[in-house]
């Protein structure tokens, strides 16, 4: 029980269920399924790109390219796939969408890995890069109409329901894959020697490599999966939206950062947990979206966020530096 | 002339005598010299690409009334650099600033002022931003020293404060109406030398001075080398990261004021994409982002680099997303060569 306690995932939760109950407690309509349906709905692209830039911390980098790759590459898919007239399973969207992705990962994979150079800099320069390069060479203009199979997934519903005022709720079906890749990363993370890698890696990257783990390999992996995972994340959001639009998602990397450093993840590497980094970006997402229901106009969002920041990794700070002070006041 | 400037053998070097003399007005080091043949280039090149209005008066003086903004941001992030840090807030700061200086200049100043009145409200107005720029400066000091916070993480949380703070100040609206005399001042020129360039200069020069003239820039360097050897040394980490960011909210703070009188408005969510480019600024004049190393003269002939760039660019009606491309392109090539270049010197020593 202690254990439980001290971790930060515990502190974030806690945070997340008062801010649950001072909402719930101000307004009726924060319980409905409608408005806990919406608030899933708005994290299920986050979700992936919180486990992009999960990945990446815990390793001991940082990545911001990610929104740059998933528009990216699902604008180029849609692109590719409204000139041929495609007309089959909806798969194919998604496999397209991650190869590219997967391929522009690859690319941050080799500065990073290959030429050792910093990793927010790298992808700070790939970023610019990839967006530049979509809406300069492929296209600005947004493409509404999308292949028949990508608007039949996109009305795909589940859990649909009508409630008593007659509105017709459900999930998107693309919540599933959302799914998928959080249960993937957490086995991947816990259960196989690569996520024990990333852990070493983050945590020092000399020991990893002297217990026989190579940092090269293991950075070619990450960035190769980040890419394909946002590439897919890509895709998700055109069927959500129902257009793809190349310039929607950039912009909301540092926000997502900030999801999975408030979830206990630690900025300097080697520590990190699936589920502090999806309380981490509940706790975002609730305070995006319903601050309006508290009565806070929208416009106090940033302010309320940059504050979380400071106090959540403030707080995290703070104790480390106590417990360090401790231990250097028991040796002398 | 080799044998009185060392007594090491050059065997290579006496054959052209004329390049031997030329050599000496390059920059002594390595990658500063690289640098400096890069802005050559890049100058050579888009002058031949488009002579007509690139090798015009009009597009130095436009040039010149550009890149001062976000040479100063560059100065900034260089730095905290330097320190080993990383000041995300810059833009931040400067909006904040930009939004304080301009409310004290349009809702305090009465509408029928003399000149000395206006003039005393703008100076007024430029005291109250550098003072919120030094306060915000020395919060993120303060969170970096005295909580512990990694930098990073500080100027991400800070930036979202400051430019948080002013859109709830603005309601995210934009301030108009600033008085005519203060645009005046940051759109015009002293002789044929616009005032930007001239506080850019002032900038560059106070940058200048203090890593290299004062105690505190040696400090600074070895901080950012080595944090435990520094303190070990005697000096006061705490003190010289406090000055550090102080220093780095001032210099966003100016820059707000440019960007006030430029743009002759005031908005809480202006140019956030100077921070990459501050970065980029910095990166490619030859800072090392880890800590420990920066030039004023890099950061100089970085952002002339990428503002001829930017402006040959322009001259050829290329749009602002294909300078972003080449942007992105510059600042990983400059890494790349860097780092083959630092691997072959380690190499040539082992």
């Amino acid at each position: 029980m202690k254990k439980v306690v001290q971790t930060s995932e515990f502190y974030v939760a806690v945070v997340v269920l008062a801010l649950f109950l001072v909402i719930g407690s101000q307004n009726e309509a924060f319980f409905t399924t409608a408005n806990l349906f919406d608030l899933i709905r708005s994290g299920v692209v986050p979700g992936i790109f919180v486990m992009c830039a999960m990945l990446v911390i815990i390793s001991g980098g940082i990545d911001v390219s990610f929104p740059a790759i998933a528009t990216f590459s699902m604008f180029s898919a849609t692109k590719i796939l409204h000139s041929i007239q495609y007309d089959g399973p909806v798969i194919a969207a998604f496999l397209l969408s991650g190869l590219i992705g997967l391929c522009l990962g690859i690319i941050n994979a080799v500065f990073i890995s290959l030429f050792r150079l910093p990793t927010l800099i790298v992808t700070l320069g790939t970023s610019s890069m990839f967006s530049g390069f979509l809406l300069t060479f492929v296209g600005s203009s947004q493409i509404s109409d999308l292949p028949r199979s990508l608007l039949a997934f996109s009305k795909e519903q589940i859990f649909k329901f009508t409630n008593e005022s007659g509105i017709t709720v459900g999930l998107p079906a693309a919540v599933l894959i959302t799914l998928g890749v959080i249960v993937s990363v957490a086995m991947l993370l816990r259960y196989t020697m690569i996520g024990r890698g990333i852990y070493a890696l983050g945590g020092d990257a000399v020991s990893a490599e002297r217990i026989g783990f190579s940092p090269v390999r293991l950075q070619f992996f990450i960035y190769s999966l980040v890419g394909l995972l946002a590439g897919i994340a890509g895709m998700i959001h055109t069927t959500m939206m129902r257009n793809s639009n190349p310039v929607d998602l950039l912009g909301t990397e540092l926000l997502i950062i900030a999801a999975v450093v408030l979830g206990g993840t630690r900025i300097t590497g080697g520590h990190g947990t699936v589920l502090g980094s999806l309380l981490g970006l509940i706790l975002v997402v609730t305070i995006q979206n319903s601050l309006i229901l508290l009565g806070i106009p929208s416009y106090w969002q940033r302010f309320v966020i940059g504050a979380l920041i400071l106090i959540g990794t403030g707080v995290a700070a703070y104790q480390v530096k106590r417990s360090i002070m401790r231990r250097k006041s028991i040796i002398t | 002339m080799t044998k009185i400037e060392g007594n090491h053998p050059q065997p290579s070097m006496p054959k052209r005598p004329l390049m031997l003399a030329l050599t000496r007005y390059l920059p002594q080091e390595a990658s500063a010299r690289r640098l400096f043949l890069i802005m050559v280039a890049v100058f050579a090149l888009m002058a031949a690409v488009s002579p007509g209005t690139f090798l015009s008066l009009d597009s130095f003086t436009s040039m010149a009334f550009q890149f001062p903004v976000f040479g100063i941001f560059a100065l900034a992030m260089m730095l905290t650099m330097i320190s080993g840090g990383i000041d995300l807030s810059i833009v931040g700061i400067a909006n904040l600033t930009s939004i304080t200086a301009a409310s004290v200049m349009a809702r305090l100043l009465p509408a029928e002022a003399t000149a000395g009145e206006s003039a005393a409200f703008i100076g007024l107005a430029m005291l109250a931003a550098l003072a919120v720029g030094l306060v915000c400066g020395l919060f993120n000091g303060f969170a970096v020293t005295k909580i512990g916070i990694p930098p990073i993480l500080v100027t991400l949380g800070t930036m979202q404060l400051y430019m948080g703070t002013a859109i709830v100040f603005t309601k995210g609206q934009a301030i108009v109406g600033l008085p005519e005399l203060y645009t005046a001042i940051g759109n015009g020129s002293v002789w044929i030398i616009p005032v930007p360039l001239l506080i850019f200069g002032l900038c560059t020069w106070a940058a200048y001075f203090l890593l290299n003239k004062q105690s505190y820039g040696l400090k600074l360097q070895m901080l950012g080398a080595n944090p435990t050897a520094s303190a070990y040394a005697g000096v006061n980490n705490t003190r010289v990261l406090l000055r550090t960011y102080a220093l780095s909210g001032m210099l966003a703070a100016i820059a707000g004021l440019v960007i006030v009188a430029q743009t002759n408005s005031a908005k809480a969510d202006y140019g956030t994409s100077y921070i990459l480019q501050a970065i980029l600024v910095a990166v490619m004049g030859g800072v090392d982002p880890k800590g420990g190393f920066g030039k004023v003269s890099g950061i100089v002939m970085a952002v002339l680099t990428l503002q001829f760039l930017s402006s040959g660019l322009n001259a050829l009606h290329v749009g602002n997303f294909f300078k972003d491309f080449m942007w992105g392109i510059v600042l990983l090539a400059v890494m790349v060569i860097n780092e083959w270049s630092n691997r072959r010197k380690a190499r040539r020593l082992v």
